[in-house]
Protein backbone atom coordinates (compact mmCIF):
# COMPACT_ATOMS: atom_id res chain seq x y z
CA UNK A 1 0.00 0.00 0.00
CA UNK A 2 1.09 3.67 -0.79
CA UNK A 3 0.51 6.69 1.24
CA UNK A 4 0.42 8.58 -2.09
CA UNK A 5 -2.37 10.85 -2.42
CA UNK A 6 -3.98 9.03 0.50
CA UNK A 7 -3.98 12.06 2.96
CA UNK A 8 -3.76 15.56 3.13
CA UNK A 9 -1.83 18.33 5.30
CA UNK A 10 -4.66 20.69 5.87
CA UNK A 11 -3.95 22.56 8.66
CA UNK A 12 -0.28 24.08 10.07
CA UNK A 13 0.74 26.24 12.30
CA UNK A 14 4.14 27.55 14.12
CA UNK A 15 4.11 28.89 17.20
CA UNK A 16 5.16 33.07 17.25
CA UNK A 17 6.64 32.45 20.23
CA UNK A 18 10.73 32.17 21.00
CA UNK A 19 10.90 32.48 24.56
CA UNK A 20 8.10 31.08 26.63
CA UNK A 21 9.16 31.61 30.49
CA UNK A 22 5.99 32.01 31.41
CA UNK A 23 4.44 29.02 29.52
CA UNK A 24 4.44 25.65 30.60
CA UNK A 25 5.52 23.14 27.89
CA UNK A 26 1.97 21.39 28.04
CA UNK A 27 0.23 25.06 27.46
CA UNK A 28 2.53 25.39 24.78
CA UNK A 29 1.21 22.05 22.91
CA UNK A 30 -2.05 22.91 23.59
CA UNK A 31 -1.88 26.32 21.66
CA UNK A 32 0.08 25.11 18.92
CA UNK A 33 -2.96 22.41 18.67
CA UNK A 34 -5.65 25.20 18.73
CA UNK A 35 -3.32 27.33 16.33
CA UNK A 36 -3.51 24.35 14.12
CA UNK A 37 -7.54 23.58 13.66
CA UNK A 38 -8.07 26.84 13.54
CA UNK A 39 -5.96 27.20 10.48
CA UNK A 40 -7.70 23.97 8.73
CA UNK A 41 -10.61 25.62 10.03
CA UNK A 42 -11.31 22.15 11.61
CA UNK A 43 -12.78 21.80 15.80
CA UNK A 44 -10.90 19.58 18.36
CA UNK A 45 -14.23 17.64 18.67
CA UNK A 46 -13.07 16.46 14.33
CA UNK A 47 -9.78 15.05 16.21
CA UNK A 48 -9.72 11.17 15.97
CA UNK A 49 -5.81 10.63 15.71
CA UNK A 50 -2.67 12.14 18.07
CA UNK A 51 0.77 11.97 17.38
CA UNK A 52 3.31 13.14 19.53
CA UNK A 53 7.23 12.73 20.35
CA UNK A 54 9.26 12.98 23.27
CA UNK A 55 9.07 16.11 23.83
CA UNK A 56 5.03 15.90 24.66
CA UNK A 57 5.79 16.02 28.64
CA UNK A 58 4.22 12.40 29.45
CA UNK A 59 3.88 10.92 26.50
CA UNK A 60 0.30 10.25 24.61
CA UNK A 61 -1.55 9.50 27.27
CA UNK A 62 -0.92 13.01 29.49
CA UNK A 63 -1.26 14.79 26.17
CA UNK A 64 -4.41 13.22 24.93
CA UNK A 65 -5.97 13.71 28.72
CA UNK A 66 -4.79 16.93 29.16
CA UNK A 67 -5.98 18.57 25.66
CA UNK A 68 -9.54 16.87 26.20
CA UNK A 69 -9.23 14.77 22.82
CA UNK A 70 -11.30 12.19 22.12
CA UNK A 71 -9.47 9.81 19.53
CA UNK A 72 -9.58 6.27 18.42
CA UNK A 73 -5.19 5.98 17.05
CA UNK A 74 -2.16 7.63 18.79
CA UNK A 75 1.17 7.33 17.84
CA UNK A 76 4.43 7.99 20.28
CA UNK A 77 7.03 7.63 17.30
CA UNK A 78 10.27 9.09 18.52
CA UNK A 79 13.15 9.85 16.53
CA UNK A 80 14.54 13.08 17.86
CA UNK A 81 13.97 15.97 16.12
CA UNK A 82 12.69 14.14 12.96
CA UNK A 83 9.73 12.40 14.87
CA UNK A 84 7.01 15.02 13.13
CA UNK A 85 8.56 14.34 9.25
CA UNK A 86 8.15 10.60 9.97
CA UNK A 87 4.66 11.36 11.56
CA UNK A 88 3.13 12.99 8.77
CA UNK A 89 3.83 9.59 6.95
CA UNK A 90 2.38 7.89 9.49
CA UNK A 91 -0.71 9.87 9.89
CA UNK A 92 -1.35 9.19 6.22
CA UNK A 93 -0.92 5.49 6.75
CA UNK A 94 -3.42 5.40 9.78
CA UNK A 95 -5.73 7.19 7.45
CA UNK A 96 -5.17 5.09 4.69
CA UNK A 97 -5.71 1.77 7.08
CA UNK A 98 -8.83 3.82 8.05
CA UNK A 99 -8.33 4.22 11.58
CA UNK A 100 -8.52 7.77 11.64
CA UNK A 101 -10.05 10.45 9.81
CA UNK A 102 -8.31 13.63 11.44
CA UNK A 103 -4.60 13.38 12.73
CA UNK A 104 -3.53 15.98 14.81
CA UNK A 105 0.58 16.47 15.15
CA UNK A 106 1.65 18.48 17.94
CA UNK A 107 5.12 19.14 19.69
CA UNK A 108 6.39 21.92 21.69
CA UNK A 109 9.34 23.13 24.16
CA UNK A 110 11.39 25.40 25.91
CA UNK A 111 14.74 24.79 26.04
CA UNK A 112 16.08 28.81 25.60
CA UNK A 113 13.64 28.96 28.95
CA UNK A 114 15.64 26.11 30.91
CA UNK A 115 18.59 26.60 29.97
CA UNK A 116 19.51 23.47 27.53
CA UNK A 117 21.65 23.51 24.57
CA UNK A 118 23.82 21.85 22.74
CA UNK A 119 27.30 22.47 23.87
CA UNK A 120 26.11 20.78 27.30
CA UNK A 121 26.98 17.03 28.25
CA UNK A 122 24.42 14.30 27.66
CA UNK A 123 23.00 12.87 30.60
CA UNK A 124 23.20 9.50 32.02
CA UNK A 125 19.38 7.44 30.86
CA UNK A 126 19.62 4.38 32.59
CA UNK A 127 19.59 1.11 30.68
CA UNK A 128 20.57 2.70 27.42
CA UNK A 129 22.82 0.42 26.15
CA UNK A 130 25.68 2.71 24.35
CA UNK A 131 26.25 5.14 27.19
CA UNK A 132 28.41 3.23 29.21
CA UNK A 133 31.01 3.81 26.13
CA UNK A 134 30.15 6.93 25.24
CA UNK A 135 29.36 9.25 28.24
CA UNK A 136 32.73 9.52 29.70
CA UNK A 137 33.63 11.06 26.71
CA UNK A 138 31.65 14.10 26.61
CA UNK A 139 29.77 13.85 23.44
CA UNK A 140 27.56 16.67 23.33
CA UNK A 141 24.93 17.66 20.27
CA UNK A 142 27.71 19.86 18.42
CA UNK A 143 31.04 17.99 18.61
CA UNK A 144 29.03 14.95 17.42
CA UNK A 145 28.32 16.69 14.56
CA UNK A 146 31.72 18.73 14.59
CA UNK A 147 33.55 14.65 14.08
CA UNK A 148 31.41 14.09 10.98
CA UNK A 149 31.55 18.01 9.41
CA UNK A 150 35.85 17.42 10.35
CA UNK A 151 35.67 13.65 8.32
CA UNK A 152 33.96 15.27 5.31
CA UNK A 153 36.33 17.65 5.52
CA UNK A 154 39.14 15.06 5.61
CA UNK A 155 37.63 12.93 2.78
CA UNK A 156 36.21 15.44 -0.07
CA UNK A 157 38.30 18.94 0.71
CA UNK A 158 34.76 20.35 2.21
CA UNK A 159 35.87 23.70 3.43
CA UNK A 160 34.35 26.40 6.47
CA UNK A 161 34.25 28.87 3.97
CA UNK A 162 31.22 26.96 2.15
CA UNK A 163 29.58 25.52 5.16
CA UNK A 164 29.33 28.94 6.19
CA UNK A 165 27.27 29.43 3.09
CA UNK A 166 24.62 27.49 4.67
CA UNK A 167 24.48 29.87 7.60
CA UNK A 168 24.74 32.74 4.79
CA UNK A 169 21.71 31.99 2.87
CA UNK A 170 19.79 31.18 6.23
CA UNK A 171 20.18 34.53 7.32
CA UNK A 172 18.85 35.99 4.04
CA UNK A 173 15.69 34.90 4.53
CA UNK A 174 15.42 35.55 8.04
CA UNK A 175 15.54 39.05 7.80
CA UNK A 176 12.23 38.90 6.20
CA UNK A 177 10.31 36.67 8.81
CA UNK A 178 8.89 38.72 11.73
CA UNK A 179 9.12 35.84 14.12
CA UNK A 180 12.37 34.54 13.45
CA UNK A 181 14.91 35.27 16.50
CA UNK A 182 18.04 36.42 14.57
CA UNK A 183 17.23 38.62 11.69
CA UNK A 184 20.92 40.12 10.68
CA UNK A 185 21.57 38.76 7.41
CA UNK A 186 25.53 37.82 8.04
CA UNK A 187 28.61 37.41 5.68
CA UNK A 188 30.78 34.30 5.34
CA UNK A 189 33.14 36.63 7.00
CA UNK A 190 31.09 37.11 10.16
CA UNK A 191 30.42 32.97 10.06
CA UNK A 192 34.41 32.27 10.21
CA UNK A 193 35.25 34.53 12.83
CA UNK A 194 32.38 33.97 15.20
CA UNK A 195 33.74 31.70 18.20
CA UNK A 196 34.58 28.28 17.84
CA UNK A 197 32.66 25.80 19.62
CA UNK A 198 33.60 22.27 18.43
CA UNK A 199 36.07 22.17 16.07
CA UNK A 200 35.85 22.88 13.33
CA UNK A 201 31.74 24.42 13.74
CA UNK A 202 31.88 28.19 15.06
CA UNK A 203 28.91 29.26 16.93
CA UNK A 204 27.20 31.11 13.80
CA UNK A 205 27.39 27.02 12.51
CA UNK A 206 24.93 26.12 15.44
CA UNK A 207 21.26 26.48 15.52
CA UNK A 208 19.55 28.43 17.77
CA UNK A 209 18.14 27.44 21.49
CA UNK A 210 14.10 28.37 21.12
CA UNK A 211 11.25 27.86 23.15
CA UNK A 212 7.98 27.19 20.97
CA UNK A 213 6.24 24.59 18.96
CA UNK A 214 4.09 23.81 15.88
CA UNK A 215 1.42 21.52 15.25
CA UNK A 216 0.03 19.88 12.14
CA UNK A 217 -3.42 18.39 11.13
CA UNK A 218 -3.62 15.42 8.08
CA UNK A 219 -6.69 14.22 6.60
CA UNK A 220 -8.61 12.52 4.55
CA UNK A 221 -9.17 13.27 0.73
CA UNK A 222 -12.71 14.13 1.21
CA UNK A 223 -12.14 16.22 4.22
CA UNK A 224 -9.55 18.18 2.86
CA UNK A 225 -11.73 19.25 -0.11
CA UNK A 226 -14.38 20.35 2.27
CA UNK A 227 -12.16 22.51 3.84
CA UNK A 228 -11.29 26.30 2.61
CA UNK A 229 -7.64 26.24 2.43
CA UNK A 230 -5.53 25.92 -0.51
CA UNK A 231 -4.95 21.75 -0.89
CA UNK A 232 -1.43 20.10 -0.13
CA UNK A 233 -1.37 16.39 -0.99
CA UNK A 234 1.02 13.72 0.62
CA UNK A 235 2.86 11.92 -1.96
CA UNK A 236 5.57 9.96 -0.45
CA UNK A 237 8.00 9.56 2.18
CA UNK A 238 10.70 7.31 3.61
CA UNK A 239 12.50 6.61 7.05
CA UNK A 240 15.83 5.34 8.27
CA UNK A 241 17.49 4.68 11.08
CA UNK A 242 21.32 4.32 11.01
CA UNK A 243 23.53 3.74 13.99
CA UNK A 244 27.20 2.89 14.72
CA UNK A 245 26.52 -0.49 13.22
CA UNK A 246 28.50 -2.35 15.70
CA UNK A 247 31.97 -0.64 15.23
CA UNK A 248 31.80 -0.15 11.15
CA UNK A 249 31.33 3.76 11.82
CA UNK A 250 31.20 5.41 8.71
CA UNK A 251 30.49 9.07 9.46
CA UNK A 252 30.61 10.28 5.86
CA UNK A 253 26.81 9.30 4.78
CA UNK A 254 23.36 9.98 7.02
CA UNK A 255 20.06 7.85 6.62
CA UNK A 256 18.80 10.43 4.05
CA UNK A 257 20.54 7.95 1.13
CA UNK A 258 17.89 5.36 2.41
CA UNK A 259 14.96 7.73 3.34
CA UNK A 260 15.23 9.93 0.29
CA UNK A 261 14.97 6.90 -2.22
CA UNK A 262 11.88 5.83 -0.60
CA UNK A 263 10.37 9.37 -0.28
CA UNK A 264 11.44 9.83 -4.24
CA UNK A 265 10.21 6.44 -5.43
CA UNK A 266 6.88 6.38 -3.74
CA UNK A 267 6.39 9.87 -5.22
CA UNK A 268 7.40 9.35 -8.34
CA UNK A 269 9.55 12.38 -8.79
CA UNK A 270 13.07 13.22 -8.55
CA UNK A 271 15.12 15.71 -7.12
CA UNK A 272 15.27 17.66 -10.33
CA UNK A 273 11.15 18.24 -9.64
CA UNK A 274 11.57 19.84 -5.97
CA UNK A 275 10.94 23.36 -6.24
CA UNK A 276 11.71 24.07 -2.56
CA UNK A 277 12.75 21.71 0.37
CA UNK A 278 12.80 22.52 4.14
CA UNK A 279 16.48 20.75 4.84
CA UNK A 280 17.00 20.05 8.30
CA UNK A 281 19.48 22.99 9.91
CA UNK A 282 20.52 21.71 13.58
CA UNK A 283 24.24 22.85 11.91
CA UNK A 284 25.70 23.97 8.91
CA UNK A 285 26.83 20.59 8.03
CA UNK A 286 23.65 18.84 8.41
CA UNK A 287 22.38 20.52 5.21
CA UNK A 288 25.19 19.66 3.32
CA UNK A 289 25.74 16.32 3.82
CA UNK A 290 21.66 15.37 3.23
CA UNK A 291 21.76 17.45 0.09
CA UNK A 292 24.26 15.11 -0.88
CA UNK A 293 22.69 12.09 0.67
CA UNK A 294 18.84 12.58 -0.99
CA UNK A 295 20.56 13.17 -4.39
CA UNK A 296 20.34 16.83 -4.95
CA UNK A 297 24.20 16.93 -6.00
CA UNK A 298 26.93 14.30 -5.95
CA UNK A 299 28.74 12.91 -2.69
CA UNK A 300 31.56 15.12 -1.87
CA UNK A 301 30.10 17.60 -3.79
CA UNK A 302 27.88 19.45 -1.03
CA UNK A 303 30.12 22.08 -0.62
CA UNK A 304 30.26 23.46 -4.14
CA UNK A 305 26.43 22.85 -4.24
CA UNK A 306 25.91 25.06 -1.27
CA UNK A 307 27.99 28.23 -2.19
CA UNK A 308 27.42 30.94 -3.60
CA UNK A 309 24.17 31.50 -3.00
CA UNK A 310 22.69 28.56 -4.00
CA UNK A 311 20.63 28.33 -1.29
CA UNK A 312 18.65 31.86 -1.23
CA UNK A 313 15.38 32.29 -2.98
CA UNK A 314 15.20 34.10 -6.05
CA UNK A 315 19.00 33.65 -6.15
CA UNK A 316 19.79 30.17 -6.45
CA UNK A 317 19.19 26.79 -7.53
CA UNK A 318 17.57 25.04 -5.23
CA UNK A 319 15.48 27.85 -2.38
CA UNK A 320 15.90 26.08 1.48
CA UNK A 321 14.44 27.15 4.78
CA UNK A 322 13.03 29.86 3.28
CA UNK A 323 11.79 31.12 6.90
CA UNK A 324 15.40 31.03 8.10
CA UNK A 325 15.49 27.69 9.37
CA UNK A 326 16.88 26.08 12.77
CA UNK A 327 20.02 28.30 12.14
CA UNK A 328 17.93 31.51 11.92
CA UNK A 329 14.20 31.38 12.51
CA UNK A 330 13.62 28.78 15.34
CA UNK A 331 14.59 25.29 16.50
CA UNK A 332 11.69 24.55 19.08
CA UNK A 333 12.26 21.87 21.74
CA UNK A 334 15.82 21.64 20.22
CA UNK A 335 13.62 19.35 17.46
CA UNK A 336 13.14 21.19 14.39
CA UNK A 337 11.41 18.33 12.41
CA UNK A 338 7.91 20.41 12.71
CA UNK A 339 8.66 23.37 11.22
CA UNK A 340 10.23 21.83 8.09
CA UNK A 341 6.63 20.56 7.45
CA UNK A 342 5.12 23.88 8.11
CA UNK A 343 7.56 26.06 6.08
CA UNK A 344 7.09 23.38 3.39
CA UNK A 345 3.27 23.89 3.77
CA UNK A 346 3.55 27.74 3.47
CA UNK A 347 5.28 27.41 0.35
CA UNK A 348 2.79 25.33 -1.16
CA UNK A 349 0.16 27.54 -0.51
CA UNK A 350 2.29 30.53 -2.07
CA UNK A 351 1.65 31.70 2.18
CA UNK A 352 5.30 31.87 2.58
CA UNK A 353 6.77 35.47 3.25
CA UNK A 354 6.26 37.73 -0.04
CA UNK A 355 10.12 38.22 -0.27
CA UNK A 356 11.26 34.52 -0.27
CA UNK A 357 8.15 33.00 -1.80
CA UNK A 358 8.86 30.06 -4.83
CA UNK A 359 7.21 30.65 -8.32
CA UNK A 360 5.37 28.21 -8.59
CA UNK A 361 6.20 26.17 -6.16
CA UNK A 362 4.04 22.78 -6.71
CA UNK A 363 6.41 20.18 -5.33
CA UNK A 364 8.52 20.30 -1.95
CA UNK A 365 10.17 18.35 0.07
CA UNK A 366 10.58 18.08 3.81
CA UNK A 367 13.80 16.24 5.65
CA UNK A 368 15.00 15.87 9.02
CA UNK A 369 17.48 14.18 10.82
CA UNK A 370 17.06 13.39 14.91
CA UNK A 371 19.46 12.19 17.29
CA UNK A 372 22.90 12.70 15.80
CA UNK A 373 24.63 13.57 12.32
CA UNK A 374 25.47 10.20 10.50
CA UNK A 375 26.05 8.52 13.55
CA UNK A 376 23.23 7.00 15.36
CA UNK A 377 20.22 8.79 14.16
CA UNK A 378 16.83 8.88 12.33
CA UNK A 379 16.36 10.25 8.58
CA UNK A 380 12.68 11.04 7.80
CA UNK A 381 11.70 12.31 4.09
CA UNK A 382 8.49 13.96 2.98
CA UNK A 383 7.62 15.15 -0.70
CA UNK A 384 4.33 17.02 -1.06
CA UNK A 385 2.67 18.35 -3.62
CA UNK A 386 0.06 21.49 -4.06
CA UNK A 387 -3.07 20.21 -6.11
CA UNK B 1 51.06 27.63 22.14
CA UNK B 2 48.69 24.75 21.39
CA UNK B 3 46.20 23.88 24.03
CA UNK B 4 47.87 21.41 26.92
CA UNK B 5 45.34 18.26 27.63
CA UNK B 6 44.11 18.98 31.22
CA UNK B 7 42.18 16.12 33.40
CA UNK B 8 38.77 16.71 33.43
CA UNK B 9 35.83 14.46 35.53
CA UNK B 10 34.37 11.79 33.17
CA UNK B 11 31.08 11.33 33.64
CA UNK B 12 30.55 7.61 35.59
CA UNK B 13 29.14 4.72 33.10
CA UNK B 14 26.45 2.91 34.01
CA UNK B 15 27.77 -0.45 34.79
CA UNK B 16 25.75 -3.68 32.82
CA UNK B 17 25.84 -7.13 33.98
CA UNK B 18 27.35 -8.25 31.07
CA UNK B 19 30.26 -5.96 31.34
CA UNK B 20 31.87 -7.29 34.09
CA UNK B 21 34.82 -8.63 32.78
CA UNK B 22 35.04 -5.34 30.17
CA UNK B 23 35.68 -2.98 33.58
CA UNK B 24 37.68 -5.14 35.72
CA UNK B 25 40.22 -5.67 32.41
CA UNK B 26 39.99 -1.86 32.17
CA UNK B 27 40.62 -1.95 35.65
CA UNK B 28 44.41 -3.64 34.78
CA UNK B 29 45.25 -1.15 31.52
CA UNK B 30 43.48 -3.50 29.30
CA UNK B 31 40.99 -2.81 26.66
CA UNK B 32 38.65 -6.15 25.31
CA UNK B 33 36.52 -5.75 22.48
CA UNK B 34 34.21 -8.90 21.46
CA UNK B 35 34.39 -11.27 18.50
CA UNK B 36 31.34 -13.63 17.58
CA UNK B 37 31.96 -17.06 17.75
CA UNK B 38 29.66 -17.47 14.59
CA UNK B 39 30.36 -15.07 12.23
CA UNK B 40 34.15 -14.11 13.52
CA UNK B 41 33.64 -10.49 13.28
CA UNK B 42 34.73 -8.05 15.53
CA UNK B 43 32.41 -5.76 17.55
CA UNK B 44 32.36 -2.68 19.53
CA UNK B 45 30.32 -1.46 21.84
CA UNK B 46 30.60 -4.83 23.55
CA UNK B 47 27.10 -7.34 22.89
CA UNK B 48 26.21 -10.41 24.34
CA UNK B 49 25.06 -11.32 21.03
CA UNK B 50 26.72 -10.68 17.34
CA UNK B 51 25.33 -7.13 15.93
CA UNK B 52 25.92 -8.95 12.60
CA UNK B 53 24.35 -12.16 13.13
CA UNK B 54 22.58 -12.34 16.59
CA UNK B 55 24.53 -15.19 17.50
CA UNK B 56 24.63 -15.72 21.12
CA UNK B 57 28.32 -16.77 21.79
CA UNK B 58 30.76 -13.87 21.71
CA UNK B 59 34.57 -14.10 23.12
CA UNK B 60 36.00 -11.20 25.23
CA UNK B 61 39.38 -10.87 23.04
CA UNK B 62 42.02 -8.20 24.22
CA UNK B 63 42.85 -6.00 21.36
CA UNK B 64 46.27 -5.04 20.71
CA UNK B 65 45.02 -0.95 22.11
CA UNK B 66 46.69 0.78 19.16
CA UNK B 67 45.10 2.38 15.86
CA UNK B 68 44.52 5.65 13.74
CA UNK B 69 41.97 8.26 14.67
CA UNK B 70 39.26 8.29 12.08
CA UNK B 71 37.67 11.72 12.87
CA UNK B 72 37.60 14.33 16.32
CA UNK B 73 36.59 17.53 17.28
CA UNK B 74 38.30 19.64 20.53
CA UNK B 75 35.18 20.75 22.59
CA UNK B 76 36.39 24.65 22.83
CA UNK B 77 33.63 25.51 25.74
CA UNK B 78 35.22 24.66 29.43
CA UNK B 79 37.97 22.64 29.78
CA UNK B 80 39.14 21.92 25.95
CA UNK B 81 38.54 18.05 25.32
CA UNK B 82 39.19 16.56 22.46
CA UNK B 83 36.47 13.89 21.67
CA UNK B 84 37.67 11.55 18.73
CA UNK B 85 36.65 8.02 16.96
CA UNK B 86 39.43 5.92 16.84
CA UNK B 87 40.01 2.85 14.32
CA UNK B 88 41.22 -0.15 16.58
CA UNK B 89 43.87 -2.31 14.31
CA UNK B 90 41.32 -4.74 14.62
CA UNK B 91 39.03 -3.22 13.06
CA UNK B 92 35.92 -1.88 15.12
CA UNK B 93 36.12 1.80 15.86
CA UNK B 94 35.15 3.42 18.93
CA UNK B 95 34.59 6.65 20.35
CA UNK B 96 37.00 7.98 22.99
CA UNK B 97 39.15 10.88 24.37
CA UNK B 98 42.68 11.79 23.02
CA UNK B 99 44.60 12.77 25.64
CA UNK B 100 48.16 13.62 27.21
CA UNK B 101 48.91 15.61 24.38
CA UNK B 102 48.72 19.28 22.39
CA UNK B 103 45.06 19.00 21.31
CA UNK B 104 45.84 21.82 18.24
CA UNK B 105 48.29 19.03 17.03
CA UNK B 106 45.44 16.21 16.59
CA UNK B 107 45.29 15.18 13.28
CA UNK B 108 42.95 12.73 11.10
CA UNK B 109 45.11 8.93 10.59
CA UNK B 110 47.59 10.05 13.47
CA UNK B 111 48.64 6.98 15.03
CA UNK B 112 47.44 6.35 18.74
CA UNK B 113 47.90 3.81 21.88
CA UNK B 114 45.64 3.54 24.93
CA UNK B 115 45.71 4.35 28.09
CA UNK B 116 43.04 4.57 30.50
CA UNK B 117 41.77 7.36 32.81
CA UNK B 118 39.53 7.12 35.76
CA UNK B 119 36.18 8.06 35.53
CA UNK B 120 34.31 10.18 38.32
CA UNK B 121 36.46 11.99 41.27
CA UNK B 122 38.08 11.91 44.12
CA UNK B 123 33.94 11.73 46.71
CA UNK B 124 32.57 9.00 43.80
CA UNK B 125 35.58 7.33 41.73
CA UNK B 126 34.47 5.27 38.78
CA UNK B 127 35.64 2.90 36.24
CA UNK B 128 38.71 3.26 34.07
CA UNK B 129 37.79 4.54 30.74
CA UNK B 130 39.81 4.06 27.61
CA UNK B 131 41.14 6.85 25.94
CA UNK B 132 43.91 7.09 23.46
CA UNK B 133 46.81 8.82 23.08
CA UNK B 134 49.05 9.79 19.82
CA UNK B 135 52.47 7.70 19.49
CA UNK B 136 54.23 10.47 17.91
CA UNK B 137 53.42 13.74 16.06
CA UNK B 138 52.91 12.23 12.13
Amino acid sequence: MSIKGMAYIAGAFEHPTRKAPDKSVAVLHAECAKGALEDAGLNVSDVDGYFCAGDAPGGVLSMVDYLGLNVRHVDGTDTGGSSYIAQVSHAAQAIAAGKCNVALITMAGRPRSEGRSGVKQKMTVANVPDTPFELPFGPTAVNEYAMAAMRHMHEYGTTSEQLAWVKVAASHHAQYNPNAMLRDVVTVEDVLTSTMIADPLHKLDCCVVSDGGGALVVVRPEIAKNLKRPLVRVMGAGEAPKGLSGGKVDLTYSGAIWSGQKAFEEAGVTPQDIKYASIYDSFTITVLMQLEDLGFCKKGEGGKFVADGNLISGVGKLPINTDGGGLNNNHPASRGGIVKVIEAVRQLRGEANPQVQVKNCDIALAHGTGGGLASRHGSATLIMERV
Amino acid sequence: MGTTFQDRTMTVPEIHPEHKEYWDAAAEGKLLIKQCDSCGEYHYYPRVLCPYCMNDKTTWKEAKGTGRIYTYSVMRRGVPYAIAFVTLDEGPRMMTNIVDCDLDKIHINQVVKVVFKQSGDQDNPGPFIPCFTPMSDE
